[in-house]
């Protein structure tokens, strides 16, 4: 059986579940599929208060808004979800296929279908990088937050993006001992608030430092750092071993694109944006008319832009469908506003600059 | 290892199950992740690699590494950072490519 539906939302992180409530809202039927044992994406794990306006739910915890979204969500009757359900194929006749608890195959044909698949950890490439004990920043942040589990005992942060800072933090609530943040870059990547809370408690944040090197039997057991000058080059003389069962890998993510490359959708690399992602116009909507994107999918940045940018691509969704929306400008620029005031700072104008290459 | 006091998160566990892993008995709690319960026991090396026989762990945490690829109640391959754990599964270390029903 197909399942024939007018909007297929895959991936139900911050940017699916507010794209999917755009468009319930303008009296859409909307089916989200996600593939994790609960949904809410990256979101749900997140700990710390927001920052940004009322819009992305500034001064609210991460997982508090993933809750406030999941309940709105369930509130509406045109809305499906499909959980633990992964989206594998993307075929020339417009179906997607899916698979639902590792057993069950469903087709679906949608009018029009978000994106919204989020992204994937980059792995550190020096030796003995896959010994079991070296972690993707969001896995840590999944089996404390999430689960309860404490990651380690003696951990090591490598990468002081916001990621890298704040699950520093987190991992300290959790009760693990964090050595040292290393950022090979001369200063941190992330915001300065998130920074001093980990300089106050006391854990260095090592800049011009890389870590080299890796060591254990079946597990991590130690890592050695070292210096780096202005040329990234390793200074003789500065290399120091240190005891760790946790190495915490944040040094970037990348999009996750499977099902935009399979669709045929015109893509670029963004080194700013994190890899290869998907032309697109201000509506978010792809170079295949029936394909829009929002979130980390479209490129890397933040819980509160993928937000925004999920709002912008589910009212454009209920547009392309002919969905009334009366003050559909309005809303359309209200949202982009407060984008653009979020890409405002430093950070932001990076995202800015990368998107020049692929917004229309 | 189970975190005890944690100043912003309450958490809610499920209903504790028995499982095993290598003919080992353990317990975790039910719908929670295959890997984070081994974690809780721990269990760090949850599969051998193909060719080099490296021992690999848990790393992505959603469901698109394959470092975490067990082998549950007979069936190979199986992500157990986004299976959920039942009473009485029989979870073994994954040797290699592991084979199709
Ligand atoms: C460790 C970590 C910490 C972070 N900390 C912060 C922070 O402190 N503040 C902040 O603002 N941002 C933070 N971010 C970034 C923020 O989480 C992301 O920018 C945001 O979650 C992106 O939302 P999204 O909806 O695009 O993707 P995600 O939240 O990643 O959601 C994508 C969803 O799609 C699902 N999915 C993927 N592929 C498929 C498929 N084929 N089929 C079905 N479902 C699929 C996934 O399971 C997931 O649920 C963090 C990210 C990470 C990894």
């Amino acid at each position: 059986m197909i399942h024939q539906v007018p909007m297929l939302v895959i991936g139900g992180g911050p940017a699916g579940m507010v794209a999917a409530l755009q468009a319930l809202e303008a009296g859409v039927d909307v089916v989200l599929i996600d593939d994790g044992i609960e949904i809410g994406g990256q979101l749900i794990k997140q700990t710390h208060k927001f920052f940004g306006s009322e819009m992305e739910y500034a001064g609210t915890r991460g997982f508090q808004i993933g809750n406030l979204l999941t309940d709105k969500l369930f509130s509406f009757d045109n809305f499906k979800y499909f959980g633990r359900t992964t989206a594998t194929g993307f075929y020339e006749d417009g179906v997607v296929t899916a698979l639902k608890d590792n057993k069950e195959y469903l087709k679906f044909k949608p009018e029009v279908i978000l994106i919204a698949t989020g992204a994937s950890e980059k792995p550190l490439a020096i030796p003995n990088c896959d010994l079991p004990g070296v972690y993707g920043a969001g896995a840590v942040q999944t089996l404390m937050n999430l689960y309860g589990v404490m990651p380690g005992k003696k951990a090591l942060m490598i990468g002081a993006g916001n990621i890298g800072l704040i699950i520093a933090y987190q991992l300290l609530q959790a009760g693990t001992e964090v050595s040292a943040v290393v950022e090979a870059m001369p200063c941190i990547g992330g915001y300065l608030v998130h920074a001093s809370k980990i300089r106050r408690a006391g854990i260095p944040i090592m800049t011009s430092h890389t870590i080299t090197e890796i060591e254990g039997d079946a597990c991590v057991e130690r890592a050695q750092i070292v210096r780096v000058d202005e040329n990234w080059q390793p200074v003789p003389g500065t290399e120091k071993w240190i005891d760790t069962d946790l190495i915490c890998v944040a040094v970037g993510l990348t999009p996750l694109i499977d099902l935009l490359w399979m669709a045929g959708c015109e893509m670029k690399y963004v080194a700013k944006l994190g890899g290869e992602v998907p032309v697109r116009n201000k509506q978010m909507q792809a170079t295949i008319p029936n394909i829009f994107v929002a979130g980390d999918a479209a490129g890397i940045e933040e819980a509160s832009s993928a937000i925004l940018e999920g709002a912008i691509a589910g009212l454009g969704m209920a547009n392309f469908l002919g969905a009334e929306i009366a003050d559909y400008d309005e809303k359309h620029n209200k949202y982009w506003n407060e984008l653009n005031s979020f890409r405002s700072g430093p950070i932001g104008q990076r995202i800015s600059e990368g998107l020049k290459f692929v917004l229309s | 290892m189970r975190i005890k006091n944690h100043p912003i998160l309450k958490f809610e566990f499920g209903r504790k199950v028995k499982f095993t892993f290598e003919g080992k008995e353990m317990y975790g709690y039910e719908g929670e992740p295959i890997g984070a319960a081994l974690h809780d026991n721990g269990v760090m090396v949850l599969r051998q690699s193909i060719k080099l026989k490296r021992p690999r762990g848990f790393f992505c945490a959603i469901g698109h590494c394959s470092s975490c690829l067990m082998e549950v109640d007979g069936e190979s391959n199986v992500r157990t950072c986004v299976e959920p754990l039942k009473e009485g599964m029989v979870v073994k270390l994954q040797k290699g490519k592991g084979t199709l029903k």
